[in-house]
């Protein structure tokens, strides 16, 4: 019996130096992830610091007029650095972006959305220049405020306008219920509820990860999505670097 | 050769040893629970090695077979693959039917009795809209889904005929038609058909293709593009996008590891995320 005892206290033993040998390995392996990421990040700095002195020729001339609309997303937390916000979207200005949309989950910059206007001189909110479905072709540039709720709850908003229509309709077979739910006929709904903005060519996100935090699932069938890191590091040779890469891509759009 | 053959053995062996343990390290942080992956590169890899048009296709459906087995072993319990999109019908018709006939093939393949769909003990089901794909590939894929109904250590979900913004306006239409009738049954009862409900996300979110599996962890995308090309977007707000230059048809064990790993970094970021939906 004694032996029993002394075997499972062994095997216990066994099983708790196993198990620290693994933590220790899965600790080690991050470590040396971490490292890799700092190193990388340190190389990124460095080329955007160039590409902001001009000494990278390549991204001295951008075709900016490829990139219609352009997505900002940010972590509601970062949002509330109005400067930082302001700080980007002038360096966008300067570099000819004319329309982007900024994105949050919690609706800050919707708060904000008064006093990032009046300190971007001539700025003006996207839906008075938005209509017929075009991107206005304008010298000012055009902000559009969007959150959580202008994803999954306008869907549901939208969803009850082509309801009503189907309701009205007196739909009784699948023909006639498929010409009230077709992707054109929600575009519309979507529009009509005050969420049908148009889908950008480009979205940034600035935070940890990339992720893009619910933007509005409708409009980013094609975005190119790209992660640019917290917005308290945010660079000016980076965000050029990022626009430079997206006028680079070939889409296929599934051909 | 006998002893050729002993060698890879052994080496098969060791390194089936190597992965197990590299899969138990990587289970001391948070294995994702779905992982989904837009395969991509297939076309791209048929013209990096001058091949005949159609094999990069054939070995990407091998190597997703091989990865549904890695993720299998590393505990993750849900996969999904962007298998065809709605777009995808575009293409020239002999490429289309070519990747049909392939995917008619996996499927009959993994409805075998000694397919990894049973040794894995992996229920397999279909997100899209199947009326688009002709009789022969609707029926393997009914099959396959039949078969593998009473398993349940993991399941995969082949999206096919699919796309984001179908499976929204789909889910809507049976989301109202849900509605509809509830109200006629309320008016054969005498009850208040005067009160219409409205329709709200979760009645969206329960017809949804997807309505099977939990919001992905993880979206990977080879081939080094960075869009989700209308897949899952209504599912994504809170996952980890992440792109791996490498062509489908080349991606690998280690390629999975990376993505957890990166995922394990990223892990309590993105939890703090999913709370404040």
């Amino acid at each position: 019996m004694d032996f029993k005892k002394e075997t499972r206290i062994l095997y216990c033993w066994i099983a708790q130096i196993g198990n620290l040998l693994l933590r220790s390995l899965w600790r080690l392996i991050h470590v040396i992830i971490n490292l890799c990421y700092l190193t990388l990040g340190i190389a990124k700095a460095f080329e955007s610091y160039l590409i902001s002195w001009g000494i990278l020729r390549r991204y001295k001339s951008l075709q900016v007029a490829k990139l219609r609309y352009l997505a900002i997303v940010v972590e509601s937390k970062d949002a509330c650095q109005t400067s930082k916000i302001i700080e980007l979207l002038q360096w966008l200005a300067d570099v000819g972006v004319k329309h982007v949309c900024l994105y949050d989950m919690e609706g800050i910059l919707k708060k904000s959305k008064d006093f990032i206007l009046e300190e971007l001189d001539g700025a003006i909110l996207f839906g008075e220049a938005y209509e017929n479905n075009e991107i206005p072709d304008q010298a000012q540039m055009t902000l559009e405020f969007a959150s959580f709720s202008d994803g999954k709850e306008a869907v549901a908003k939208a969803a009850n306008v082509l309801f009503m229509k189907y309701l009205k309709s007196g739909a009784t077979d699948q023909n006639q219920e498929e010409a009230i739910f077709t992707e054109s006929q929600m575009a519309e709904a979507l529009k009509t509820v005050g969420s049908g903005g148009p889908e950008p060519d480009l979205l940034l996100v600035y935070g940890p990860a990339r992720c893009h935090l619910g933007f509005p699932a409708w409009r980013m069938r094609y975005t190119e999505i790209i992660h640019m890191g917290p917005l308290k590091s945010m660079k000016y040779g980076s965000l050029i670097k990022a626009i430079y890469k997206f006028t680079m891509v070939r889409q296929n759009y599934g051909k | 050769m006998n002893n050729f053959s002993k060698v890879r053995s052994v080496r098969h062996t060791l390194s089936n040893l190597f992965r197990k343990g590299v899969c138990k390290v990587l289970s001391v942080g948070p294995i994702p629970t779905h992982i989904a992956f837009i395969m991509n590169g297939n076309r791209r890899y048929d013209q990096k090695l001058n091949l005949a048009k159609g094999t990069g296709h054939s070995i990407g459906l091998l190597v997703m077979l091989t990865m549904l087995m890695h993720c299998c072993d590393l505990g993750i319990r849900y996969v999904t693959v962007y298998a065809f999109s709605i777009d995808n019908f575009k293409r020239k018709p002999e490429e289309v039917e070519r990747v049909m006939d392939l995917l008619k093939f996996t499927f009959e393949l993994l409805s075998e009795k000694n397919s990894i769909a049973n040794l894995y003990s992996v229920k397999f089901h279909f997100s899209g809209n199947l009326d688009l794909l002709n009789e022969p590939v609707k029926n393997a894929a009914k099959e396959l889904m039949a078969n593998t109904a009473n398993n349940s250590k993991a399941f995969f979900t082949f999206c096919i005929a699919y796309t984001s913004t179908d499976e929204m306006v789909s889910a809507i239409r049976e989301a109202c038609d849900e509605r509809r009738r509830a109200m006629q049954e309320q008016k054969k009862t005498g009850g208040n058909y005067g009160l219409t409900k409205p329709v709200e996300v979760v009645d969206i979110e329960k017809h949804m293709y997807m309505a099977t599996a939990p919001y992905p962890d993880i979206v990977v995308r080879t081939a080094g593009e960075n869009r989700l090309s209308n897949f899952l977007l209504w599912q994504t707000a809170c996952s980890q996008l992440y792109s791996t230059p490498t062509l489908w048809p080349e991606v690998n064990f280690w390629h999975l590891v990376l993505a957890v790993l990166n995922f394990q970094r990223n892990h309590s970021y993105l939890d703090k995320q999913k709370k404040l939906l």
